[in-house]
């Protein structure tokens, strides 16, 4: 950074785990729905009931944590986190206070050039969603300047991961790289939809900067309000700046959380001075301790899938795919699969990739149908590889053969073989084709000697012609450019 | 063992009740006293004993992910003190 | 029909299942005789009339179908901080006056299933804080014995109820002492079981890590019976514990051969009077008399329950009653903002003995003060709970006075801390746990008193115990009988 500072950053995100059911009761835990028709007399904090834990919820973040490499303990419980607000049934909230279910971990991710690093995590915990609230009567529907306030619980005791990151990232790309890897980790477990736009992922930044080659942190702010991955970066960007500025210009920066102005492009503080909450944490007598066995932890562990970060490396250093290529695929779990089995058929998985990543998914975007429901089976995609691959057809053929085949044409290769489109390849052959296309287009011929070289295209385009598109086009270039020549 | 008084105005505020000049008074007067048999406890030596985390000695207790029947929203808004639709409604919240 | 209803549970679903008497008249007779005594004695804050006519009626359907059910027709009071589906549900106080359960409590629910009729919800000193019954916020309740005295509490309303013939077995809560204290106030057996034994789901907490729901009953046999029906796991209580069912209704015994009872060194009743010293003197000697080996026993920190037991209980209140705050039922005052609503509502709806509790509980937890009190309270309640670990290994049961003194008159305990004594020998078996009961063990008449009111002896066993507590408790009331002594007063409470 040309400025002389440097910017560090810390995430704190709230996950949504897709469980069937609440954290502490059978509600439904769905999106959406009338308000205040997903709730019972636990999630609503009516007086007598009591909260028994979803094991599924249990499961997810141990397993989660376990993809991190994070510490699972022994020993971990639930604690309350006292403080009155509307939206909370009990007045207080279900947390994890000095025994998370999980501890450390590190998040692989990797920027746009390919290099990758690592932040680490100080922990993720278990805790309970709140009930969601709209603010009626102001202008644009924030607290301040509204009149009242409505609630739905449709959403209170929804379980939520909150993970916790090291400030080790140092820039605003850094940041929504970090996100992104936590978020295909969190799809690839399945534990979560993680789509900020429905509040499945929420995440704040602890943003400070300090003159480079320091030790000691700045003081930092926590930004929160960004919606986007967008948003996180513009706001991170946005608050590196105004703190720079700052201090260059003798200011100090306050303690503060600010919140980003997604319209404006600024980050405004959200209070005056910092009002430190007493939660008075303490275990939650309504709950018992949780003993995670070692054998259980085994066995999650040996059953995680392939994590994003090992299936980037496969893809990169074991396939050859470029960055952007295995980014693009991993991105896309679906699209993946169905490329980890073209693969698995056999053929260049390089080709593959460029099949799987251009026409295929073109052609799926054209008709609003996912590559993975396709009529194309991984199987003969991989047919219609090892067929360019062997340059028993050419491109041309093989994207005729593509579309054929995405209308339920069938295998590629019976496809060839029943209807004679193996590519051309016989010199002789081709070399017929060549003396009858240069016979008929003298005048083009001269013009070609006479120094007019890009008519050559279209001789090679005639000649392609005349064999129906099956001669190799390379082979066809170099004998028309031989015979012109002489 | 702090003093035998306590923050009556203070504490209030962090439960959330109003309490008349009378109250705080009273209250502090009657906590005080409490606290004074209460700060007792300092006479035991628990130097190495271990909270009681719980009376029962179960561990995880945990259910099944599987739905149950949520209650019918009329029932949950009928007694509502301020609805408005299918909303609970509360007088505005001033951001602290 | 009007004897019936004098006579225990226990029998009266003898009656039903065997098609002597039909449900429906027990509980016409007990409704007719609730209208009448009530305004002496002020036991319910709402006589379910309708509700229980309709449970008769079904339990009468099932009957002549031929089911037998173990509670056929028994009159039951519950008290008024269980739920109970579409019934009034308001724990005394008046932040919940008008607020009506749509659930009902698994404990409840069990007795209903069992062939139970709830009667009425019955009055308790507000959210079960209290020793007399006079933190109500919304009735009084007089002790059938003496009406000018208190019934006990905070599970007063139910023990009133069941001494005064308005139902044959109450629900009451115990936390500190709050069903064996009116238990013992009352004539009654009243018995908190092991924590845990009995699902909490329903039942308004207090402090999460004691209460604990548990019958007053005029036998030792009812209670028995009560206790079998609704104890064991409850899915929807993490608290309630998974173990075999241990029946304890073929436990009751005629002697106590071969049982060790531990009689508590420091619990010296010498404190308490002569009359009531010289009441469990003879106690004691009547245990022996049965067979009992009589040892002497130590619970040195027992004398650090009160203290422990006022941290820790207001602490897991100040949190449980958070959320009570006006905006999804129960009271609200109005405020310009929400802020302003908390605590107009809280200051309105809560009495005083619910807010010092709210306010030391809060402090207890509050930052720079929790290690020094809460954690410190939990610690010395492991101490007392292996001093009760320590004491079992050289007895089989506990014996020690139920409370210090008789029922007193009314605003005899205006101060709180006199008011928290009445606890000080039921709290240490709340903090460890320990199943525990109060048995009738004599009569004394109290100074400036007109009646002679009974006294309770406290039996304690070790955890899970149940089935030796009401075992020896049988033993001792079958062969002395104190209850049946004296009947209870005015005169038309008697049916």
């Amino acid at each position: 950074m040309s400025t002389g500072y440097e910017a560090v950053i810390g995430i704190e995100c709230h996950v949504e785990l897709k469980t069937a059911t609440k954290m502490f009761c059978g509600c439904a835990n769905v999106f959406g729905g009338e308000p205040n028709t997903k709730v019972c007399p636990v999630c609503l904090g009516m007086p007598g009931a009591l909260p028994v834990p979803n094991e599924a919820a249990l499961e997810a973040i141990v397993t989660t944590g376990l993809a991190f490499g994070s510490e699972i303990p022994a020993f971990s419980k639930f604690d309350r986190k006292n403080y009155f607000y509307p939206d909370m049934p009990k007045d207080y909230q279900i947390s994890q206070y000095d025994t998370p279910l999980t501890q450390g971990g590190t998040v692989t991710y990797w920027l746009e050039d390919g290099t990758h690093k690592s932040c680490r995590l100080t922990r993720i915990h278990l805790e309970e969603d709140t009930g969601k609230s709209s603010h009626a009567g102001s202008e644009d529907g924030r607290i301040a300047g509204s009149s009242y306030t409505l609630i739905d619980f449709n959403r209170a005791g929804v379980p939520l991961m909150e993970c916790v990151s090291e400030p080790d990232l140092r820039s605003a790309q850094e940041a929504v790289a970090f996100l992104e890897a936590l978020r295909r980790t969190l799809l690839t477990l399945g534990v979560s939809d993680v789509k900020m736009e429905e509040g499945s992922l929420r995440c704040d930044a602890n943003v400070s900067v300090r003159p480079i080659g320091a030790t000691e942190y700045g003081t930092k702010t926590e930004i929160k309000n960004m919606n986007s991955f967008r948003s996180v970066e513009r706001a991170i960007e946005s608050e590196i700046e105004r703190q720079i500025e700052t201090l260059t210009s003798g200011g100090r920066i306050v303690q503060e959380t600010r919140g980003w102005d997604e319209f404006n492009g600024v980050t405004h503080s959200m209070r005056s001075k910092e009002e430190a909450h007493d939660y008075r944490y303490f275990p939650d007598p309504d709950l018992v301790p949780l003993a995670i066995p070692r054998e259980d932890v085994a066995r999650m562990k040996a059953a995680l899938p392939e994590l994003p970060w090992r299936r980037y490396e496969r893809y990169t250093a074991e396939y050859g795919l470029g960055s952007k290529q295995a980014t693009q695929l991993l991105d896309n779990l679906a699209l993946a699969s169905y490329y980890d089995r073209v693969v698995a058929c056999g053929g260049n998985p390089q080709r593959a990739s460029n099949f799987v990543l251009g026409d295929l998914s073109r052609l799926a975007n054209e008709h609003g149908v996912a590559v993975a429901d396709s009529k194309v089976s991984p199987e003969h995609l991989s047919e219609l590889v090892a067929l360019v691959e062997s340059k028993m057809v050419n491109s041309k053929i093989a994207k005729e053969l593509l579309e054929r085949a995405w209308e339920g044409g069938g295998s590629p290769a019976a496809i060839v073989a029943s209807e004679g489109l193996a590519q051309t390849s016989d010199p002789a052959a081709i070399e017929r084709f060549v003396d009858e296309v240069l016979a008929a287009n003298g005048t083009v011929v001269a013009d070609y000697k006479a120094g007019k070289e890009n008519v050559l295209g279209f001789l090679v385009g005639q000649v392609m012609k005349a064999s129906r598109g099956k001669a190799d086009p390379a082979l066809v270039n170099e004998l028309v450019k031989k015979k012109l020549s002489t | 063992m702090p003093a035998d008084s306590i923050d009556i105005r203070y504490v209030a505020q962090l439960a959330r009740i109003a309490l008349t000049d009378e109250e705080i008074e009273r209250f502090g007067k009657q906590l005080g006293d409490l606290l004074g048999h209460v700060n007792a406890l300092a006479e035991l030596d628990t130097e190495s004993v271990p909270a009681t985390a719980q009376v029962v000695e179960s561990r995880n207790v945990s259910r099944a992910d599987v739905e149950r029947p949520c209650l019918d929203r009329e029932t949950v808004l009928e007694q509502a003190p301020q609805r408005q639709g299918g909303f609970f409604r509360v007088p505005r919240i001033i951001a602290e | 029909m009007d004897e019936l209803i004098e006579r225990s549970g226990a029998h009266i679903a003898a009656e039903v299942n065997t098609g002597r008497a039909s449900a429906s008249e027990v509980v016409d007779a007990t409704l007719s005789h609730v209208d009448a005594v009530e305004p002496a004695i002020g036991a319910y804050l709402t006589v379910l009339h309708d509700a229980a006519r309709a449970h008769a009626a079904r339990v009468d359907e099932r009957v002549r179908a031929g089911e037998r059910l173990a509670l056929a027709g028994v009159p039951i009071a519950v008290k008024d901080n269980m739920c109970l589906t579409a019934s009034r549900t308001t724990c005394g106080s008046k932040i919940l006056e008008h607020w009506i359960a749509p659930y009902t409590a698994t404990a409840v629910a069990r007795l209903l299933d069992a062939g139970a009729i709830p009667i009425g919800k019955a009055n308790c000193d507000e959210f079960a804080m209290g020793s007399s019954c006079e933190n109500s916020a919304l009735g009084v309740t007089r002790n059938p014995y003496d009406p000018s005295r208190v019934p006990g509490g905070s599970s007063g309303g139910s023990a009133a109820a069941v001494a005064a013939y308005e139902a044959a077995i109450g629900l009451g809560s115990d936390t500190g002492g709050s069903i064996r204290e009116p238990g013992a106030f009352c004539n009654l057996i009243g018995f908190k079981p092991t924590y845990g034994r009995v699902s909490r789901y329903g039942l308004i907490a207090f402090a999460s890590s004691l209460d604990q729901i548990g019958p007053l009953s005029r036998t030792v046999e009812d209670a028995a019976l009560a206790y079998d029906a609704m104890c064991g796991f409850d899915p929807m209580d993490a608290t309630s514990l998974d173990r075999t069912p241990e029946p304890t209704a073929d436990a009751l015994r005629e002697d106590l051969r071969g049982v060790r009872v531990g009689i508590v060194r420091e619990f010296d009743t010498k404190a308490l009077g002569t009359d009531l010293d010289a009441v469990y003197a003879k106690a004691y000697r009547d245990l022996e008399a049965l067979g009992a080996e009589i040892v002497e026993v130590s619970l040195p920190t027992a004398a650090y329950g009160l203290a422990t037991y006022y941290l820790i209980a207001p602490a897991e209140c100040s949190s449980n009653l958070a959320r009570f705050d006006g905006v999804r039922y129960g009271l609200r005052v109005d405020g310009g903002d929400v802020r302003a609503m908390y605590d107009a509502t809280r200051a309105a709806g809560f009495g005083p003995e619910v807010k010092r509790r709210i306010l030391i509980g809060t402090y207890a937890l509050s930052s720079g003060y929790y290690d020094a009190y809460y954690v410190r309270a939990q610690k010395a309640r492991t101490l007392i709970a292996r001093d009760f670990e320590a004491a079992f290994a050289g007895c089989d049961l506990i014996a020690c006075p139920a409370a210090s003194c008789a029922a007193f008159p009314f605003a005899a305990k205006s101060d709180p801390y006199s008011m928290y004594l009445m606890d000080y020998y039921t709290i240490p078996m709340s903090l460890a746990g320990l199943p525990a009961l109060s048995v009738p063990c004599g009569w004394v008449t109290p100074e400036g008193g007109e009646f002679p009111m009974p006294i309770g002896l406290q039996l304690c066993a070790p955890l899970f115990g149940e089935r030796q507590l009401l075992g020896a408790a049988h033993a001792y009331e079958r062969a002395t009988q104190h209850a049946l002594a004296r009947k209870p007063l005015p005169a038309q409470v008697r049916a």
